[in-house]
This record gives structure tokens, C-alpha cells and sequence, in this order.
């Protein structure tokens, strides 16, 4: 039986350049059989939300490594609460201090990532999580 | 060269001795194959025998003097040791005036400027987009009331300054002038850098604003202004590492650096200029990555090939044309969150590297910044590091002392000639812009990541406390803490400046601006004009928006 692919937006938010891991990630993903959707930089919260939902996507995950993600990420998680997406998760990698990441995860971020995870890992949470979804 | 019989008697002992390892290796395998990052596989040995064509005098020749392989100065660090020069910029002004008169205070020799992304991407403090980004990776500067008061009590005829600003360097460059001005220092007296290199933003770095032909505009103009008016100020700053922290190889990172070179001297040609009046003052910025020897002979086959690029294809005829001269910062992708103190170890041998290779100036990491902006300690250990190296190793005590190394010569002869050969295949698809434009180094510099990253995950490439002597999670050192109010406060202080001034002159300084911008006249003074009137960086770089468009970057995955 066919599984359909997961679907995944991989989207750079802020003003940050930085899009390495971002790029690597997206790549690792694809070549795990996964759908990949990467945004290329400088989205707004608002641009990120508006391409999950076309996309039609189970997982976003959102790149930031200039710090911005106290005041970047939960406007994400808000208005996808609005549109009641609820059953779109939410992953953050970068570089995200100890004590920001409880605070993400109460905001309703499933998982944070920081460097030196190997992109193994996240392939092996995206699909538990999905799976979790179907 | 060997004499003959010299030679087959070295050949011969070569092979007794190869019999003598066969044993060796029966009981005792080596432990892999070597290579480089690049991919080329490192040899057992190296010896005369690999060096027999080397020809002193055409491939190295004497420090000071062409192709420069050696070092552009004749004496190097006995004369004087490189600038060491930290990175450093947050959170306000204010607080990163502290952060200088601090790192000065610890015998620091030279300022290097972070700005906030707003400020990079040429938006104020209170623009919808600098949401979140306000004093974040740098400090934030909106306008001429800022620059005051981040240059405050530093006398900037004594001390230079590298700020790292691409495409609105041209305001930020004018800012610090004015500054300078209202110093009563002398317009000849400044020192400094602005990095002004767009090309690599493109494929790098991320931080465009316009278009590359309106960019490469700006960057000329700044070129023209500054031989005749500020002669002490390095125009440029062409960056291989950021290149080489998206994640290309060494020979990648000298390859494409030196392309993005050639565009811009090609455009400032075009333009009328002489090559002689702009080339010296064109300066560099490498990576220290962790392949000890292959960075050293990376610096190395850098100078000697911008020295033949610059007589040969270029026909400059100083010599200071044909200098690399360059800055190093230490390899940030390199650092690992897991045991942040090992980092410490990581960066000495990064800077060893550097110095080796004979840098000019050079920037160590700090051990906390895969975890948060350095602290204070952090950052003072960092540039500990770098007075170790210069007071107590006896690294500097004679010039390239790595020079004639059978090892180190043919690394240098092996990665000139790859960068060559890369350098022929941009020249071939139309330059280093049709090259950006066509994605080409965007997908050289993705492939060479992936790989690398495949590396550590397959455990072909060692990185201790990740995939080797890992231990159970720990982050126990002391973190920079952001103040929160930061932002608020900019906005408030930006709200003050554009009450306070006299808004006809503003208005009309823009409008000159917007006119100057629609036709071709250099626009360097347009500019210092606007920022004299403390019209902020937001507006500059909105009329410049208006009249260029903005870049609409190439996605390539």
C-alpha cells in the first residue's frame, strides 16, 4: 500500500540569512521521501502561514538563528490557531537559548533543534509525529 | 631541483623504505584514508622527491615581494603582529561603545562593527519587518545620532575601524565620516573597512537589498569617492567566509571569493577607473576552518594567485595592487553546542592557521556562540587566545615558517590550481554575476554542504562531543542576556531624532538623493549630505528602493 509522503514547509522567518542548516534540512528530507516546500528567505510570520496553508502541509519548520524567535514564532502558532490549522505542527531549529525553548514549547511548538542534532533525528520525529496524525 | 644521482639514490632508499612500511602496515593497518576537505587524498609522505620541479624564486620569492606566496610584508610579524580585531555588537549603541572601550582597554588594536539586521537591510528601528531583529546580531544604527554615540570617546584617527556593512555601506561609510568630522580629524587620518561585498550576499549571506547591477553601482561609486577622499580606507572587504560558512570547500571558498574579485574590479574598470588608483585598497576576508595544513596553504595559493591575476590580466603595475592583504575570522560553523569549552581548542588551532597563513588581521570566536551572542568573558578568552599565539608560541618569530614544508608546497601548488580551474569554468559561464544569476555557485556551495553534513552523520568526519566523546547534555556556562527593552528604546531615540531635525533640509538632501540615483552621477556625496541632516538609514535606502527595485533572491534546493 502507498503512504502518502509527508508534507513539510521548511521556511526561513525574520531577517536572518543564515540558511544552511535550513537548506541541508529541506535537502535531508526530500532525499527521506518526504514532500519539501522551502521558502527561501526573509518570510513574515504572516508569509509562512499563508504558504502552509496552501501547501497543505502536516509540519512547518521554521529556521531562525538571529534571536528574533521570541517575537517571530508565536505569531505563527496564534494565527494558525485562528484558522484553526491546530493540525499543523510546528518545529523550530536554530539557535535557541535553554530557557527560550520551555517557553516555545508552551507557546505550542512541538520540538526545538539546536545544533549538532543530526538531520536522522528530525526525519524520525517528523514521521512519528505524522504518523501520530493520520 | 635534485641532481640526478642524488635523485636515484633517493628513489631507492624511497623504495627500501615503502618494503619496510609494507611490514609495517601487515601488523599495524592504517587507520583510514586521508583527505582533504576538497576531497584530494593526503599522501603518506611527502617528500624532495614530490617538489623536484619547485622553482623558489617563480612560486614563492621573498616575503614583501611578487607573487607574495610568502607574505606581503618583508619582515610579517616581526614588524608588527596582525590587528586583532573582534566582532563585537549589540543591543544599543551605548552598550556596544562599552563592549569597544572594554576589548580596547584588553589590548584589542582595532574595532569591528556588528549591526542589527534592520540596519544590514536598511530598514529603521520602527519598520514593520524589523519586528523581533531590533539590537539583535548587532548593533541597531538609524541614524548619524546613533554612529555619535557608538563612536563616543574613541579617537578614531588612532584606532581603525571594519564595519560589516554590504548594501547600504555606502550611508553607513558617510555616518562614520561625519562622525569623524565632528572629531576634527582629518579626512586622510581615518582607517578602516567597510565590506561592502554584495556579490557573495547573494549566495551567502542574505543580507541584499537592490539588484546586482544597481549594486555593483553603489559599490564603484564608493570606490571613486573614497581614492580621492579617503585614501586610508580599505573599499572592500571580499568575503570567502561566509561562502565557506554557507558551507563550500576551501577551494570553493578561495574560488568564488576571488571570481566575485574579478567582477568587481572588471565593473570599476568599466567605469573608467584606473586600476592602479583602486586595487590597493581592495582587501579580503577568509575562513580558518579546522584542516589545519590545507587552510594555511589555502592563504597561501590565495596571494599568490590575486597577485598574478592582478599583473597578468589586469596589467596593475604597483605592487600594493598585487598584495592580498585579508582579514580571518575564526570557522563559526565549526563550534558545537555540546561542550562549549572544547570550542576554545577548536578556535587556537583555527587562529594558528590564520597566522600561519599570514593574516593581516584576525577575529577568534568565542567558545558560548553556537549557544547565544558571546559573553564578556567569552569573548575576552577569545582574544586571550590570539595574544598567546602573538606573545608566547614563538609563531611569529620568522616569516612563513611553514615555507618550503614538502607538504605545505604541494598543497598550495594543488589548491591554486583547482581554485584555477574553477575560476576558468565562472569565467566561462559569463563571470561571477551570470554565475549568481544562474545558481551555479548557489548549488556548488548546497552540494558541498549536504556533504559535509553526511559526513558527520556517517561518522566519516570526527567532531568530538557530537559523534565522538559525546557526553549527556550540558550548557553550564553564563550566557549573554538581551535586555528586552532594547527595541523600545531605538524606537523611542529614532522618534527623537526625526522631531529634532530640520526637516526641510532632510527633505530636500532625499530629494537631491532621488535625482542623483535616476541618472549616473556618483552618489557618495548625495548621500553624506542626507546622513549630515540626520535623514535616517530607512529613508536613504528607501529612495535608493524606489529608484533601483529590490534583489528577488534565486532559490535553489
Amino acid at each position: 500500500m502507498a503512504v502518502k509522503p509527508v508534507r513539510v514547509l521548511v521556511g526561513k522567518i525574520g531577517l536572518d540569512g543564515h540558511d544552511r542548516g535550513a537548506k541541508v534540512v529541506a535537502q535531508a528530507l526530500r532525499d527521506s521521501g518526504m514532500e519539501v516546500i522551502y521558502t527561501g528567505l526573509r518570510q513574515t510570520p504572516e508569509q509562512i502561514v499563508e504558504a502552509a496553508l496552501q501547501e497543505d502541509v502536516q509540519v512547518i519548520g521554521l529556521s531562525i538563528l538571529s534571536g528574533a524567535h521570541m517575537q517571530l514564532v508565536p505569531p505563527v502558532l496564534e494565527m494558525l490557531r485562528e484558522q484553526e490549522s491546530r493540525d499543523i505542527i510546528v518545529i523550530v531549529g536554530g539557535i535557541i537559548p535553554r530557557e527560550d525553548i520551555a517557553y516555545l514549547k508552551e507557546q505550542g511548538v512541538v520540538e526545538v533543534f539546536t545544533p549538532g542534532v543530526s538531520t536522522t533525528e528530525i526525519i524520525d520525529f517528523i514521521r512519528k509525529r505524522a504518523a501520530r496524525q493520520d | 631541483m635534485i641532481e640526478q644521482s642524488k635523485k636515484d639514490k633517493l628513489i631507492r632508499a624511497k623504495k627500501e623504505w615503502m618494503k619496510r612500511v609494507e611490514k609495517t602496515l601487515e601488523k599495524h593497518p592504517e587507520r583510514r584514508e586521508f583527505k582533504l576537505d576538497t576531497g584530494l587524498p593526503v599522501e603518506r609522505i611527502y617528500d624532495p622527491l614530490t617538489m623536484e620541479d619547485f622553482d623558489y624564486p617563480d612560486r614563492l620569492g621573498w616575503p614583501g615581494e611578487y607573487p607574495f606566496t610568502r607574505g606581503i610584508q618583508p619582515t610579517m610579524y616581526r614588524g608588527r603582529l596582525w590587528t586583532m580585531r573582534q566582532y563585537a555588537g549589540f543591543g544599543s549603541a551605548e552598550e556596544t561603545n562599552k563592549r569597544f572601550r572594554y576589548l580596547l582597554e584588553q589590548g584589542q588594536t582595532g574595532l569591528s562593527v556588528a549591526f542589527d539586521l534592520p540596519t544590514q537591510i536598511g530598514y529603521d528601528s520602527d519598520h514593520p519587518l524589523a519586528r523581533g531583529e531590533v539590537g539583535k546580531v548587532g548593533v541597531a544604527v538609524d541614524s548619524l545620532a546613533d554612529m555619535e554615540v557608538l563612536m563616543e570617546h574613541i579617537p578614531l584617527d588612532r584606532v581603525s575601524t571594519s564595519m560589516t556593512i554590504n548594501s547600504p555601506a555606502a550611508v553607513l561609510l558617510a555616518m562614520y565620516m561625519a562622525v569623524a568630522e565632528k572629531q576634527g580629524i582629518p579626512m586622510d587620518k581615518i582607517k578602516g573597512t567597510i565590506q561592502n561585498d554584495i556579490l557573495k550576499e547573494y549566495v551567502a549571506r542574505g543580507t541584499y537589498i537592490f539588484p546586482p547591477r544597481e549594486s555593483m553601482r553603489l559599490i564603484v561609486d564608493i570606490f571613486a569617492y573614497a581614492g580621492k577622499n579617503i585614501p586610508n580606507w580599505n573599499t572592500i572587504s571580499i568575503s570567502g567566509y561566509h561562502i565557506r560558512e554557507a558551507g563550500s570547500t576551501a577551494v570553493q571558498e578561495a574560488a568564488f571569493t576571488l571570481s566575485n574579485a574579478i567582477a568587481y574590479v572588471e565593473a570599476a574598470l568599466e567605469a573608467g577607473l584606473e586600476i592602479d588608483q583602486f586595487a590597493p585598497r581592495l582587501s579580503f576576508f577568509f575562513n580558518a576552518h579546522s584542516n589545519f595544513f590545507e587552510e594555511i596553504a589555502k592563504f597561501r595559493a590565495t596571494r599568490r594567485i590575486w597577485a598574478h591575476l592582478m599583473k597578468e590580466r589586469f596589467g596593475a603595475k604597483k605592487d600594493r595592487s598585487m598584495m592580498l592583504r585579508f582579514h580571518t575570522q575564526t570557522a563559526g560553523c565549526t563550534l558545537t553546542a555540546q561542550q562549549p569549552d572544547v570550542n576554545l581548542m577548536r578556535v587556537a588551532f583555527q587562529a594558528l592557521s590564520a597566522v600561519l597563513g599570514g593574516t593581516q588581521s584576525l577575529h577568534t570566536n568565542s567558545r558560548d556562540e553556537a549557544l547565544a551572542l558571546p559573553s564578556e568573558h567569552s569573548v575576552l578568552l577569545a582574544l586571550r587566545t590570539q595574544q598567546v599565539i602573538g606573545y608566547e608560541i614563538g609563531a611569529t618569530d620568522t616569516v612563513d615558517p611553514l615555507g618550503g614544508s614538502y607538504f605545505i608546497e604541494n598543497l598550495t601548488d594543488y589548491i591554486e590550481e583547482e581554485v584555477l580551474g574553477y575560476i576558468k569554468k565562472i569565467d566561462e559561464i559569463g563571470g561571477a554575476v551570470a554565475a549568481i544569476e544562474k545558481g551555479f555557485i548557489q548549488q556548488e556551495i548546497q552540494a558541498s554542504a549536504y556533504h559535509y553534513q553526511k559526513e558527520i552523520e556517517n561518522d566519516d568526519r570526527v567532531v568530538v562531543g557530537v559523534n565522538k566523546f559525546t557526553m549527556s547534555a550540558d550548557q553550564p556556562i553564563d550566557l549573554l542576556k538581551m535586555d528586552p527593552a532594547v527595541s523600545r528604546r531605538q524606537v523611542e531615540r529614532l522618534k527623537e531624532v526625526r522631531l529634532s531635525r530640520n526637516q526641510g533640509k532632510v527633505a530636500e538632501a532625499l530629494q537631491e538623493l532621488r535625482r542623483a540615483a535616476q541618472g549616473d552621477e556618483n552618489l557618495m556625496s548625495y548621500i553624506l549630505t542626507a546622513v549630515k541632516a540626520y535623514a535616517t538609514l530607512g529613508e536613504i535606502c528607501g529612495v535608493l528602493r524606489d529608484v533601483f527595485g529590490e534583489y528577488k533572491q534565486h532559490i535553489t534546493l
